[in-house]
């Protein structure tokens, strides 16, 4: 065990690099600097400009800012906002739990509805219920985010009623990130309206960004039910006299889930890509808005400490992903 | 408001059954709610450089002068009067006595504004040496791209209550500029008080200011809390509670503004507007803005050189079908450089009338019988003078095709257009502007100066005409307003007459709110304040 655990953790070690380079160069090849961003229609004269990109260590090679920039995040530096002039950490420290706390939503959503659904679909294999499943999961699978939360936006909150427009929490509650996530920051703070308020307004945002892994999830589910299902352990098992509900519980899906938990560790970094358009519908300030407004002002820092963040996160929960495969199947061995 | 608060709680308890309040109370306290558009850069204007930063940091802190409500004249702000010496070079401001600060966790202010807080506010984006000119950034753009630090020769504390600003040569807009935004006044006892306990860029994320409210609780892209400041020298606001509610996309704002989670909303989309009208308990404020579209001409370039080119292009256009194509009802056409909510906006010039026959004429004249290709450049951008620079463009290609001109449009990433455009590498090129100060020479010299039209200059026409330059030149060294607008107005008239640019439209400023909302002024400016704005009970 010990020994996968380095090997995968030396597996990081050029990943990380690779990320870096990526984050680093990617947004270097989109033409202007932000300076030239925040100069707008006026535009900005060139002795200006140079000493501006000066001032921000623009001026030099791209090699050299590439090596400073390395040396300054193996120091925890991760720089500060061209923009705002705050430190990208704490303006990530800040915005993080907001994408957390939705991503869990949208996960736990998906993760509740999608595996159930998957297993009664294939249970229940070419009846009504296994077409409507596959149905509904594909056209899930092909909802364009954007579109798909505007369409709830206007029939539940506007046209219904029912939920709130946008937001974290009703303007009306004050309340003071302690944790930063707003469920438990309301439940700290004893105030129960404010917690339903802040409940109520992940409902929609929630069932957006979860719309997508729900549906992935369902397929995988069913497809990797149907194929445990036709093992000679289930039959086995059937011919013991095992009522089905435990063959099914005990004998297949335990087994089914090894591919299951594989792509819901894929869905982590799908939710932050999904997170990015959803916290734009839904006013969410978490770090998809963040970084999406960093591209348009071409805030370097931010691009870069925030795409390396999400990339260490997305790689830690895939590690823990894989070890999770030796308990739920003890026959793999991670030696 | 009461009313929606009601309808939605009833909606819940028979749904959700969810005892949560989502719309707006104004039990206990008036709150007006503002949709707004994103989060601020920082708390520090000296250094922002959009609007919706403008927007935040014009409640918080106050200026020497200000502009009127809903206006472009210049007022008593922290100075209640002013004198300037007969040469013009030579402000004298009084500064208001009593003025108070707001205060926060970490600073209680121990006396009333003075002289010191204006010399700060000169010298913290004026001058190296002070220790705050790079704390947060050292990028003044503002206080830079006015030119003060050109025209400023000093800056002189007569005492507690009188400062001296003396300039290099004369300046009409000066006390225009001083009105602005990045003119904002910190406290410099707060600002010394940081840079002793190591903190210093708290100035301007921890912000006191003299303004009307009062920051109460800042998260980013979520929401902006402002509390009426009880001491504000020119007394209480109206609403108790001002909440920023930070919404980027402009079809939620409207949900949110229909549903009552906000009162007012700023840059609606075009395609909402007629369900806006005539949504009960909503109403669309509408005015020109300070603003300016167009598409010059770069009269560096052949054939753009010659005048009758410019006329007969400028003539082939269909300007009322662009306007009532892409524009919809939120722009008006334009027929001088600058808006006709603009002092001597120069109301005898007469447009260019639609005639492709006369265009054909007049090309044949210029030696181009048979037409000529030319690039016109496209923003890949929405710009509040140009919702679609891109359709645009196809409709002039359209319509220039007619008379012979073929045209290849063009479009690069808005950096990189603004660079090419100010440098001169387009033909023609569409572009605009929204005026900073409620001068006329903040369109004329900044777009159409001979200063400008240099490689890098905001003039993308590149036209430098001596007869304009000099109007526009001896307009700046004078302060009489007559005399100034019979200047303007001659060098409108020079203008249309070389036709650099064709001009398109001013674009109308929208700001959808609803009913309940008392007394809201719009800004020519495109800002959004809310001093004096109301609420019904």
């Amino acid at each position: 065990m010990f020994r996968f655990l380095l090997t995968r953790i030396s597996l990081v070690i050029p990943t990380f690099i690779g990320m870096t380079l990526v984050a680093f160069f990617l947004i270097r090849l989109v033409p202007g600097d932000p300076i030239e961003a925040l100069a707008g229609e006026r535009g900005i004269d060139a002795t200006r400009h140079a000493a501006l990109l000066v001032e921000y260590g623009l001026d030099k090679p791209l090699l050299t800012q590439y090596g400073l920039y390395i040396g300054r995040v193996l120091s925890g530096d991760l720089g500060r906002s061209i923009v705002t002039h705050e430190t990208v950490i704490n303006e990530f420290l800040a915005l993080f739990p907001a994408t957390i706390e939705l991503a869990l939503c949208a996960a736990l959503f998906a993760l509740l509805i999608g595996i159930p659904a998957g297993v009664i679909a294939a249970v229940n294999r070419n009846s009504i219920f296994d077409h409507g499943v596959m149905g509904i999961s594909l056209t899930g699978y092909s909802m364009p985010i954007f579109w798909w939360g505007l369409l709830l936006i206007l029939f539940f909150s506007v046209q219904l009623g029912w939920t709130p427009v946008s937001g974290r929490i009703a303007v009306i509650h004050f309340i003071e990130p302690t944790t930063g996530f707003l469920l438990v920051d309301t439940l700290l703070e004893s105030d129960k309206a404010a917690f339903w308020s802040a409940a109520a307004h992940l409902i929609l945002p929630t069932i957006v960004l979860g719309t997508n892994p729900l549906a992935t999830i369902a397929r995988m589910t069913r497809s990797a039910m149907l194929e445990v299902l036709g093992e000679d352990y289930i039959r086995t098992a059937r011919a013991k006299g095992l009522s089905p509900t435990r063959v099914v519980a005990l004998h297949a899906f335990r087994n089914a889930l090894i591919p299951v938990v594989t792509v819901v560790g894929l869905q982590i970094g799908v939710l932050f890509t999904g997170a990015i358009l959803t916290e734009t519908i839904f006013s969410w300030p978490g770090v998809g808005k963040w970084l999406i407004e960093a591209i348009h002002r071409r805030d370097y820092p931010v691009l870069q400490g925030g795409m390396l963040l999400l990339g260490v996160i997305v790689m830690t929960v895939n590690l823990l992903v894989d070890l999770t495969y030796g308990i739920i199947n003890p026959r793999i061995r991670h030696t | 408001m009461t009313a929606i608060t009601s309808k939605t709680k009833i909606a819940l308890l028979c749904t959700l059954a969810i005892p949560a309040a989502f719309s707006v109370s104004n039990a206990a306290a008036k709150t007006l709610v503002f949709c707004s558009e994103g989060s601020p850069e920082n708390f520090y204007p000296g250094i922002n450089t959009t609007g919706t930063s403008f927007d935040v940091n014009s409640q918080i802190y106050s200026r020497i002068v200000e502009f009127e409500r809903g206006g472009t004249k210049v007022g008593p702000g922290l100075a209640e009067r002013w004198t300037i010496s007969k040469d013009g070079k030579e402000y004298t401001f009084f500064l208001r006595k009593g003025v108070k600060w707001h205060s926060n966790k970490n600073f209680k202010p121990t006396r009333d504004f003075n002289a010191d807080d204006i010399m700060f506010a000169f010298d913290r984006q004026w001058k190296e040496s002070n220790p705050y000119f790079k704390v947060t950034s050292p990028n003044h753009s503002y206080f830079n791209d006015m030119g003060m630090p050109d025209l400023l020769k000093s800056v002189e504390k007569v005492d507690d209550y009188t400062v001296k600003i003396t300039l290099k040569s004369q300046a009409a807009p000066f006390l225009a500029n001083l009105a602005m935004e990045y003119a904002g006044v910190q406290s410099k006892e707060y600002a010394d008080a940081m840079l002793k306990a190591g903190t210093p860029e708290k100035l301007d994320q921890e912000p006191v200011g003299t303004g009307a409210f009062m920051l109460v609780q800042y998260q980013k892209d979520a929401i902006i809390r402002f509390k009426a400041f009880p001491e504000y020298y020119a007394g209480k606001a109206k609403i108790d509670d001002l909440i920023f509610a930070i919404t980027p996309d402009a079809s939620v704002r409207w949900a949110k503004l229909q549903k009552g989670e906000c009162h007012v909303m700023p840059y609606p989309t075009p395609a909402d507007l007629d369900t806006m009208r005539k949504t009960p308990g909503i109403k669309v404020m509408e005015q020109p803005g300070l603003n300016i579209g167009f598409l010059a001409y770069n009269v560096t370039k052949k054939p753009f050189d010659d005048v009758r080119v410019r006329r007969a292009v400028s003539m082939a256009i269909n300007k009322k079908s662009i306007i009532d194509a892409v524009y919809l009802s939120t722009g008006i056409a334009a027929k001088n450089p600058i808006p006709p909510t603009q002092w001597s906006y120069n109301n005898a010039t007469k447009d260019d009338v639609y005639d492709p026959e006369g265009a054909k004429k007049l090309l044949a004249a210029a030696g181009f019988a048979n037409g000529f290709k030319t690039d016109m450049w496209a923003m890949p951008v929405q710009r509040p003078y140009n919702p679609n620079a891109r359709r645009i463009a196809e409709l002039m290609q359209a319509d220039l095709a007619k008379v012979g001109v073929t045209v290849e449009i063009k479009s690069f990433e808005w950096g990189e257009y603004r660079k090419r455009m100010q440098n001169g590498e387009h033909q023609t090129g569409m572009m605009g502007w929204t005026g900073d100060n409620g001068d006329p020479d903040n369109f004329l010299t900044t777009q159409l100066g001979c200063d400008a039209a240099k490689p890098g200059g905001g003039n993308v026409t590149k036209w430098c005409y001596k007869p304009f330059e000099d109007l526009i030149k001896k307009a700046v060294a004078i302060t009489d307003q007559a005399e100034r607008t019979k200047l303007y107005e001659k060098a409108q008239t020079i203008f249309k007459d070389q036709a650099p640019w064709f001009s398109i439209a001013h674009a109308v400023q929208l700001t959808p709110m609803r009913t309940e909302v008392i007394d809201f002024k719009q800004s020519p400016f495109g800002r959004h304040t809310f001093y004096g704005v109301d609420i019904k009970e």
